[in-house]
């Protein structure tokens, strides 16, 4: 951006936060400020004798919030598949959407080249480990109910994630888009069974050039809503 | 030698696991304590239906059938809310789940009208804390960012901000803090200025062989806007235009865009 065009936001910016007060009567988009309550009210005849409605708010269980931990499967493209552990929290907005953040861990296996070529190593074994966060945003999309037998009936949700985050790997941070889906199986109102399916996109650079990669995760998992 | 070790391991074993115990049974009493501690509380909790009739679905959604009817003048007891449903025990040991358009048409034993609190505009105006997430692009790299902010006053706000950027070349970490002024905070669209200074983190990727870490101090200028999207939850769309303080002749300036969302409370 040039110097001027600079400048004059900088300007624009200090006026409107140090005059905030002189800015907002001046446009008239100030709260008007109420009048200096006068000594007696003017000619009052009727003194309304109604009492003040007391509205009590009743503090109830709000259960918005799920947290809980996973475990699945992880294929890491190039690096084999192995198991991944991590834990989810969400907060559901309204009962459609939720907010989600996920942490994960797995570890990469040897390439096909490094099995092959006897002792060569891309890696080192400590950069093996795969650790990701992510925050999405989830929707659920099929909200109904399994039966089991005649006499249970358990609330279930399909559900669709989308967001980014970050991935440990190979030595570096790597910036990741992940998406997927899911099936919640409410075995209480306040527990829940969760089946997982996603797929973490990624850039990686370290087999010659630089491509993206599909790493795919299913996992179990049970949360708890509180 | 290895006796007095002996004694020493299962005392701070047993100290620790004591701990444990003690932390679990705080947590538990905690668990507990709330739902009957204060019977003013629960008292409260049970509304007496005033509509012709209560409907009670089998789960938290409108899809869900409804499966019983509470009538006109019977009580039910709400045990736990979910988003905007209510999960409540009718007198005869039915539970189901009720919208709150219709929880608000229900009265306390009194006669007296329950508020059943609900987040609007009027909060997003006025809240004190507020916490987000955005990401977007920074100078090419991508940034993701949480941040916290506190009020001042409707118009004055601070914030904290923590950033990771992930960029083809290096990665990094920056934070800072920002003034942020709302000329129209009561607006669902409320614009904002920014002005903010921090650090910037930077190293380079493993496969770039030239290159250091480095820390260098920052300070920036933006604009954005804040939108009212509903409950205690919102948008928020940001331009901010940074200088980095290098150590080198010149200064870097970098642009960045973020688009994300917020709670206030």
């Amino acid at each position: 951006m040039e110097i001027r065009f600079r400048v004059l936001f900088l300007i624009i910016a200090l006026v409107t936060m140090s005059g905030c007060a002189a800015t907002k009567n001046l446009f008239g988009f100030g709260q008007e400020e109420a009048p200096p309550p006068s000594a007696e009210p003017p000619g009052q005849v009727i003194d309304p004798e109604v009492e003040r409605r007391e509205i009590k708010e009743p503090k109830i269980d709000r259960e918005d919030f799920e947290v809980g931990g996973f475990v699945g499967i992880m294929s890491i493209e190039d690096f084999g598949t192995s198991t991944v552990y991590g834990a989810r929290v969400a907060y559901h907005v309204t009962e459609g959407f939720f907010v989600e953040g996920t942490v994960g861990q797995s570890e990469g296996g040897l390439t096909s080249f490094e099995q092959l070529s006897g002792g060569a190593r891309l890696i080192e074994d400590d950069e093996r480990t795969f650790t990701y966060y992510n925050l999405n945003v989830g929707y659920n999309i099929l909200p109904g109910e399994g039966f089991i037998g005649e006499g249970r009936a358990y609330n279930t949700n399909f559900y669709l994630i989308a967001g980014l985050g970050s991935t440990t790997f190979a030595g570096d941070d790597r910036f990741t888009v992940n998406f997927g889906g899911g099936f919640r199986f409410l075995f209480t109102d306040s527990v829940a069974f969760h089946v997982d399916f996603r797929d973490h996109l990624l850039d990686i650079d370290i087999l010659g050039e630089e491509k993206t990669v599909h790493n795919l995760e299913a996992h179990l998992g049970v949360t708890v809503f509180f | 030698m290895l006796e007095p070790s002996t004694t020493t391991i299962p005392l701070t074993y047993r100290r620790s696991a004591f701990s444990w115990c003690a932390c679990l049974v705080a947590l538990a009493l905690l668990a507990i304590v709330p739902g009957h501690a204060d019977a003013a509380d629960e008292s409260l909790r049970t509304v007496a239906v005033a509509d012709p009739y209560l409907e009670l679905h089998t789960g938290p959604g409108r899809g869900y059938p409804i499966f019983h009817v509470v009538d006109r003048g019977e009580s039910v007891e709400i045990t736990m809310q979910r988003t905007d449903w209510y999960k409540v025990r009718a007198e005869n040991g039915v539970e189901g789940w009720v919208d709150r358009a219709q929880m608000e048409l229900t009265l306390q034993p009194d006669g007296q009208e329950v508020d059943f609190e609900q987040a609007d505009l009027d909060d997003f105006t006025n809240s004190k804390w507020e916490v987000g997430i955005l990401a977007g692009d920074f100078g090419g790299a991508n940034i993701i960012s949480l941040y916290s902010g506190y009020s001042l006053n409707p118009h004055v706000s601070i914030e904290v901000w923590g950033s990771q950027i992930l960029g083809n070349f290096s990665n990094g970490w920056m934070g800072s803090v920002n003034v942020v002024h709302e000329t129209w905070p009561d607006w669902r669209v409320s614009p904002f200025f920014t002005l903010g200074a921090g650090v910037i983190h930077t190293s380079p990727k493993s496969t770039i062989i030239q290159g250091e870490d480095r820390d260098d101090q920052i300070g920036h200028v933006g604009a954005g806007v804040r939108v009212y999207a509903t409950r205690r939850f919102s948008l928020r769309a940001e331009y901010k235009s940074y200088v980095v303080f290098t150590s080198r002749n010149d200064n870097e300036e970098v642009e960045e865009w973020k688009l994300g969302f917020a709670f206030f409370f």
